[in-house]
């Protein structure tokens, strides 16, 4: 394989569908110089694989298990060399509208050759997609959050969060183990994950099924304020004066209703 | 079109709209309100033996009046109102004390009666024919998903070079699957044409899902021969796998038991319920309500679908009468009139074609697969 060679990276979760891709992408190496690098069948194990085996292209399936295309095409962006994602669909029309309005690449399955090599003689010229524009594709909410650690990237599954604190430039995601810094916006996290949060300060969304009750405190000013206990983590967290209700609204569910 | 007589919705109208009827006539011979229940009961007392009598008879000569024409079957009806009329009052006039009363004014009421019902039937089925009609278009919104068909082309592309067998045998299963969902689809079909339509479908399902699916099939004690809406089963497979497999990382089992119990015939529906599945419920319940609707337009009250969702398990059980000649609503159904041809065919020879039309390209029935 020349040194050029585009390396390319498949997701589906149908095995007919990869076998189908890498004999469309066989096909198209008498035209350009291309290796498939690996394949997976989720996003996460695609996520897993492109860390040590990097790839410049990523032909994803859009509804898979455990972790759609979509919400792995997210993920990719924190990896060192975020490769170029091109989704692939059988048939999704609200997806494709969307795709169009971003123009976000995409290819219908069955997948023609001729459209996959004019699609692959894009790659080197196109850059990764923009978050945003990821974030405004409809998709269900991610179900894990990603951070970068030793410029690996660490998936912490969203029901794993017991609560997210905005502090200074980072956001501190909080499991029952442990502790991790997230970049980004705390009102964005709280839309797109929605009920699964209740927001009990300016800087604090807690996830309902984690809370374990609420208690109240007596400050050294003489003020009176609740805390909120928590299932696996000894720390309690204030509620805030102006989110007082919540006390009301999140003792009133049955603790595991908020799970559903 | 005569009712179906053996119909458990038919004879549930016929006795409420008589006794309703009733009713009303002792309200008008009788103004006071202490009397009434009197009157009434006397009324009743007569008339409920006599319909009794005449509903078990005509049940028992049902399936030979619905191969008459229409105007001989009422001719039979009448005769049989008559001769039930004769031997009901016979067997009053002797068995109970009292007058009988007049034999030619019970008739006349009987036969009143059974006239007005039957044009109230034969309003309800002009009413509902064109929704029969709909049926057919119905079955075909339930029709596969997109998704479905593209997905499964691929697959067959990834099998046309190393595997072309394979491939060859994928493509007739798909154009059987589609021959069903494209032709009419009023007509009842075979129990055994439906299940194989299923096994093809799911032959394809496995062939893009591979060790994901696992398919138990239990219908080595149904009624082969049982007729039953055609495309009852495959939407509900459809959504089993589509909410039940396909969202699951693990493999997966949907089940389907299929028996006759106690006249009845019995479909039960299982797939697991992946903790990522919930999200896309409303798309279930369109084929849910899509199948309820016509096991209602062909059977009315004798069929039911319910569904419940356990911890882990969706489960749909179905439930037919077992019937193995069509009703007379659908045989006759003044729609299919335009399909035969225009000439050289009569009325009775429509009538008198075998009451089940053979599936092209299904297997023998019976036969099952995998």
């Amino acid at each position: 394989m020349a040194e050029n060679a585009l390396r390319v990276f498949i997701v589906d979760d149908e095995a007919p569908a990869r076998r189908r891709l890498r004999e469309l992408l066989d096909d198209c190496t008498g035209a350009l110089p291309l290796s498939v690098v690996g394949e997976a069948q989720h996003g996460r194990e695609a996520l897993d694989l492109l860390q040590t085996a990097p790839a410049e292209l990523v032909l994803t399936d859009i509804h898979m298990p455990d972790m759609d295309g979509i919400e792995l095409a997210r993920h990719l962006l924190k990896l060192q060399h975020p490769p170029v994602v091109i989704f692939t669909t059988a048939f999704h029309e609200h997806a494709l509208q969307a795709f169009e309005v971003n123009a976000v690449d995409y290819l219908v399955k069955p997948v023609r050759v001729q459209r996959l090599l004019s699609a692959l003689q894009k790659v080197p010229r196109l850059k990764p997609m923009a978050s945003d524009k990821l974030a405004h594709l409809p998709s269900t909410a991610r179900r894990f959050l990603s951070v970068t650690e030793r410029s690996r990237v660490v998936l912490v599954p969203v029901e794993d969060v017991v609560y997210l604190k905005a502090e200074l430039k980072y956001i501190t995601i909080r499991t029952r183990e442990r502790e991790f810094l997230l970049e980004e916006s705390l009102t964005r996290l709280e839309t797109e994950f929605g009920a699964r949060f209740v927001r009990v300060h300016r800087n604090c969304l807690v996830a309902r099924e984690h809370i374990r009750g609420f208690e109240r405190r007596v400050g050294n000013d003489g003020d009176a304020h609740w805390e909120v206990l928590l299932n696996g983590v000894l720390e309690t967290l204030p509620v805030s004066r102006r989110q007082q209700f919540v006390v009301r609204d999140v003792g009133r569910e049955p603790v595991n209703g908020a799970a559903a | 079109m005569l009712p179906d007589l053996r119909n458990l919705g038919t004879i549930l109208r016929i006795l409420s709209i008589v006794t309703g009827a009733t009713l009303v006539v002792a309200f008008a011979r009788e103004q006071r309100w202490s009397a009434l229940i009197d009157e009434w009961i006397g009324l009743t007392s007569y008339v409920v033996p006599y319909l009794l009598a005449e509903l078990v008879l005509l049940a028992l000569i049902a399936p030979r009046l619905v191969r008459l024409p229409y105007r001989h079957g009422v001719a039979a009806i009448a005769v049989a109102t008559i001769a039930v009329g004769v031997a009901v009052h016979a067997a009053f006039a002797r068995l109970l004390p009292g007058d009988a009363g007049s034999l030619l004014r019970q008739l006349v009421y009987a036969l009143g009666a059974a006239a007005l019902l039957l044009y109230y039937f034969h309003l309800r089925i002009k009413a509902l024919s064109p929704a029969i009609a709909e049926a057919r278009l119905q079955a075909l919104q339930a029709r596969i998903r997109p998704h479905f068909l593209f997905n499964s082309i691929t697959a067959v592309l990834s099998l046309i070079r190393r595997e072309p067998q394979r491939a060859e045998t994928a493509l007739e299963d798909m154009a059987d699957l589609f021959r069903v969902l494209m032709r009419d689809n009023r007509e009842l079909t075979p129990l055994a044409a439906e299940v194989t339509l299923c096994q093809q479908y799911l032959d394809l399902e496995k062939l893009r899902l591979g060790e994901r699916l696992i398919v138990d099939w239990n219908v080595k004690s149904m009624p082969a021969d049982a007729l039953v809406p055609p495309l009852v089963l495959q939407p509900l497979l459809e959504n089993a796998v589509y909410h039940g497999i396909e969202p699951a990382s693990t493999p997966g089992t949907v089940s389907i038991n299929v028996f006759l119990s106690r006249g009845e015939v019995h479909a039960i529906l299982k797939n697991p319920v992946p903790a990522s599945g919930r999200r896309h419920q409303s798309g279930n319940k369109m084929a849910l309500e899509n199948v309820r609707e016509r096991l209602a337009l062909h059977f009315d009250a004798e069929a039911s679908l319910e569904s419940r969702v356990s911890r882990d398990l969706y489960e749909v059980h179905i439930r037919m009468p077992y019937r193995t000649v069509m009703p007379a609503e659908v045989v006759a159904s003044p729609q299919s009139a335009p399909r035969a041809p225009a000439h050289g065919v009569g009325r009775e020879a429509r009538r008198s074609r075998a009451p089940v039309r053979p599936l092209h390209g299904m297997p023998q029935t019976g036969a099952v697969r995998g």
